[in-house]
């Protein structure tokens, strides 16, 4: 018997060890890793849900007497399809984590604890991180609701948790799918493209058709649209269950819980066991070598255009990065049709794709940023060679504002040809707000390895935060200049207030 | 012309990590620097090699003030550390150009180099493959591949034989050796006292941030004093170590 009061190597003794390290990993994520600061945490998080249920409540004030009307059952099965895709993708990164990312499965794979318990408890605790994040983030909006509405509302609670749980156990079956389609070398970066595909594919697929019918980015007009209800399912639909379920129907909430419950139990019977084996395969990857370099390797000019080239390379191969700036390009597929459709139409809804470029070119700059400047695997070796502090991070920064400009420039030039003013504020936008997310890495950069990139934001919540809040600032700045009112310059003043804060908050470099 | 010349060096942190100290490294030396851990070895490399701002004290580099001038004297040298920093995403052949590139090598010239420094230690099957997957012996070759590309006068290494097996700490000896017989100086620190009493021309041994024995190997036997006489290189440095002797009461000439 164990200190957990579990035997050891039980289900339940392996779930407690994996909730005592998630619990710990959680707590060490919101206190950046520095004890003592959980009273300031509660209290954040306390005001984070005070605010969420304030926006939660202008959302669906208007909502909580809803009835399984059709339009209501077609918009409720869309956001539930909305979390869905995006739990998927969330579930789909975590089981591709979990064959790749060795951590402790070198102990425990050669314990002689049977590998089928361990995996089980896994895939268990991989459906319960995504399904509590759902159920985090619609709390409010059900809360809300059962406020207006009435305790039925609280069967959405575990609709949302049902929904999580057939993520997880679709993830699962597709990531085990690729694994052995494609073998381990291949999965890996597929699984996260497949990935970042399904979480922005739902709301980009209703997005462009909600432009190819009505020219607007508006998603959920479509879903209320004539053409939709007209072609949708009747009411009594088994399509709609999931629907009913949120809204309150005690049948269709058992069925979607029960058969959520039985496909975990299913897939864990069927795939817990083969777990180990392909986390066995992960480990073994060769990586072949790559010849086609080769004749490239040694044009090597100067030491800054050494430090860029290498700093592309390394962008380049990282899958990750390569998931996450593909589903910033999935996403910027709804602007480009917008562009597309205003070549023979009017170019006044145009004025839509300017705060979009400009925010997401802020956001990927500042994950580039990091990568470039904190994310620096040989800190010694770039720090030993003869070249001036000051150049390293020049051309660094270089890096990152080139390949910016690279993935921006098509939009912004295509944009040019139909509407110069807006291409103006669009490019001004990027560049400004490329140049404030990068400004703020590099004010507040810790060495980290690259492989840390997901929890770059437990090293600095100021630096977290003001890149957010820079990037949307200047999205209104770019689009409030196009659209030709003076407000812009009040968001703008707010933007470099931002940053004057951040470089007054700076951390000193030692 | 003196490799390097510390004078008074210093880091405190909590406690003098480095205390004042001085040491003197000969051009064509191989110069091991032993001392029991926390001792200040790897906090005085790092200081020579750039990577920390001593609090006092001066550095020189073959006449190089590595303080005042450090990119000067950042070219002349090149540092391996005991955890070899690498590029998963990089194949060998790839990190050797980009250290090329930093170094400011002539392309021709750091390929031609690069070829040799592969075949010398092995690495040709895997020139060509990211480093990834790559053992900690094979990271540690990689990484002083990229310290020779540039060809360096200075090469200063910490720790670079931990972990490695029999086969790769004889090689990543052999090209030391070959480096240093070709008028490089290395300075090494070590924990294995075996490499140091076989490779090392001359021997430093530092304990609380202050050098308390330097010479060759049978200089510091007689330093010991003569019950020592006749032992390992060992016995000697545990000698040193305990004895607690005032700071360079044993310091050679």
């Amino acid at each position: 018997m164990s200190a957990s009061g579990f035997a050891s190597g039980s289900l339940p003794w392996f779930a407690a060890h994996e909730l005592r390290l998630a619990w710990r990993d959680f707590i060490s994520m919101m206190t950046a890793g520095r004890p003592g600061r959980g009273r300031l945490v509660a209290v954040a998080l306390i005001v984070l849900a005070v605010c969420m249920h304030l926006v939660a409540w202008s959302m669906v004030m208007n909502h909580g007497d809803a009835g399984p009307d059709l339009p209501t059952l077609v918009a409720v099965t869309g956001c539930l399809g909305l979390a869905m895709s995006l739990m998927l993708s969330q579930a789909m990164e975590s089981v591709t984590r979990g064959f790749y990312a060795r951590a402790d499965l070198d102990l425990i794979l050669s314990s002689p604890v049977a590998a089928r318990r361990v995996f089980t408890v896994r895939i268990a605790a991989m459906a319960f991180s995504t399904l509590l994040l759902a159920v985090l983030v619609a709390s409010p909006f059900i809360n809300v609701l059962t406020v207006l509405g009435g305790a039925r509302w609280l069967g959405a609670y575990v609709v949302v948790a049902a929904v999580g749980l057939v993520a997880a156990s679709l993830a699962v079956a597709l990531t085990v799918a690729l694994f052995r389609g494609i073998g381990p070398k291949r999965t890996r970066l597929v699984a996260q493209i497949v990935a970042a595909v399904i979480g922005a594919g739902f709301i980009i697929g209703l997005q462009v058709a909600a432009i190819l019918s009505s020219g607007t980015l508006s998603r959920l007009d479509i879903l209320q649209s004539e053409a939709v209800l007209t072609h949708a399912p009747a009411a009594d639909s088994l399509l709609w269950w999931p629907a009913r379920a949120v809204l309150g129907d005690g049948v269709a909430l058992a069925g979607v819980f029960v058969t959520s419950v039985l496909l975990l139990g299913v897939t864990v019977a069927v795939f817990a066991g083969k777990f180990a084996d392909h986390a066995v395969a992960a480990a073994g990857v060769d990586f072949e070598p790559s010849r086609r370099r080769r004749d490239m390797a040694f044009r090597v000019l100067s030491p800054k255009r050494a430090l860029r080239r290498k700093e592309w390379t390394l962008l380049w191969r990282d899958p990750w990065l390569m998931s996450q700036t593909l589903m910033q390009l999935l996403y910027l597929a709804p602007p480009a049709v917008l562009l597309w459709r205003s070549f023979e139409n009017d170019a006044g809804a145009l004025v839509l794709l300017v705060p979009i470029l400009v925010m997401a070119a802020g956001q990927l700059a500042g994950g580039l940023a990091w990568l470039a400047i904190s994310g620096e695997d040989a800190p010694d070796l770039v720090a030993t060679a003869p070249v001036p502090v000051g150049w390293i991070l020049r051309a660094k920064i270089e890096a990152v504002m080139i390949a910016i400009a690279a993935l921006f420039a098509p939009f912004v030039g295509v944009l040019a040809v139909l509407a110069p003013y807006y291409a103006l504020c669009a490019g001004l936008g990027i560049l400004i707000s490329t140049a404030s997310a990068t400004a703020i890495q590099l004010w507040f950069r810790v060495q980290a390895k690259r492989s840390h990139f997901r929890r770059r934001q437990t090293s600095s919540r100021i630096a977290t935060f003001a890149e957010a809040f820079s990037s949307i600032l200047w999205a209104a700045t770019a689009v409030l200049a196009a659209a030709g009112t003076a407000v812009a310059v009040v968001t703008a003043v707010l933007a470099l207030a931002i940053l004057a804060g951040c470089r007054v908050l700076r951390p000193s470099v030692s | 012309m003196h490799a390097l010349e510390l004078r008074g060096l210093t880091k405190t942190y909590q406690r003098p990590a480095v205390d004042a100290l001085d040491l003197t490294v000969r051009a064509g030396e191989f110069y091991a620097l032993l001392g029991p851990n926390g001792a200040g070895k790897t906090t005085t490399l790092r200081m020579v090699a750039g990577l920390l701002r001593p609090d006092a004290g001066a550095i020189q580099m073959y006449g190089i003030d590595a303080l005042a001038d450090p990119v000067a004297a950042k070219r002349i040298m090149a540092w391996v550390s005991d955890e070899p920093m690498i590029y998963d995403k990089l194949s060998p052949y790839e990190y050797l150009a980009f250290v090329a590139g930093l170094w400011g090598v002539d392309a021709e010239l750091a390929k031609r180099r690069a070829d040799e420094l592969i075949g010398w230690l092995d690495l040709a099957p895997q020139a060509h493959q990211r480093c990834e997957g790559f053992s900690k012996g094979m990271r540690q070759k990689v990484a002083l591949a990229g310290a020779l590309v540039h060809d360096p006068k200075l090469i200063i290494l910490d720790e670079p034989l931990t972990g490695l097996d029999a086969g790769a700490a004889r090689q990543v000896k052999r090209v030391l050796r070959e480096r240093v017989d070709a008028g490089g100086t290395v300075i090494m620190t070590t924990h294995i006292l075996e490499v140091a009493e076989r490779m090392a021309d001359r021997i430093g041994v530092i304990a609380s941030g202050k050098l308390i024995a330097e010479g060759t190997l049978d200089e510091l036997r007689a330093q010991t004093g003569a019950q020592h006489t006749g032992s390992t290189l060992e016995d000697t440095f545990l000698a040193l170590v305990a004895d607690g002797r005032p700071p360079g009461s044993v310091v050679a000439a």
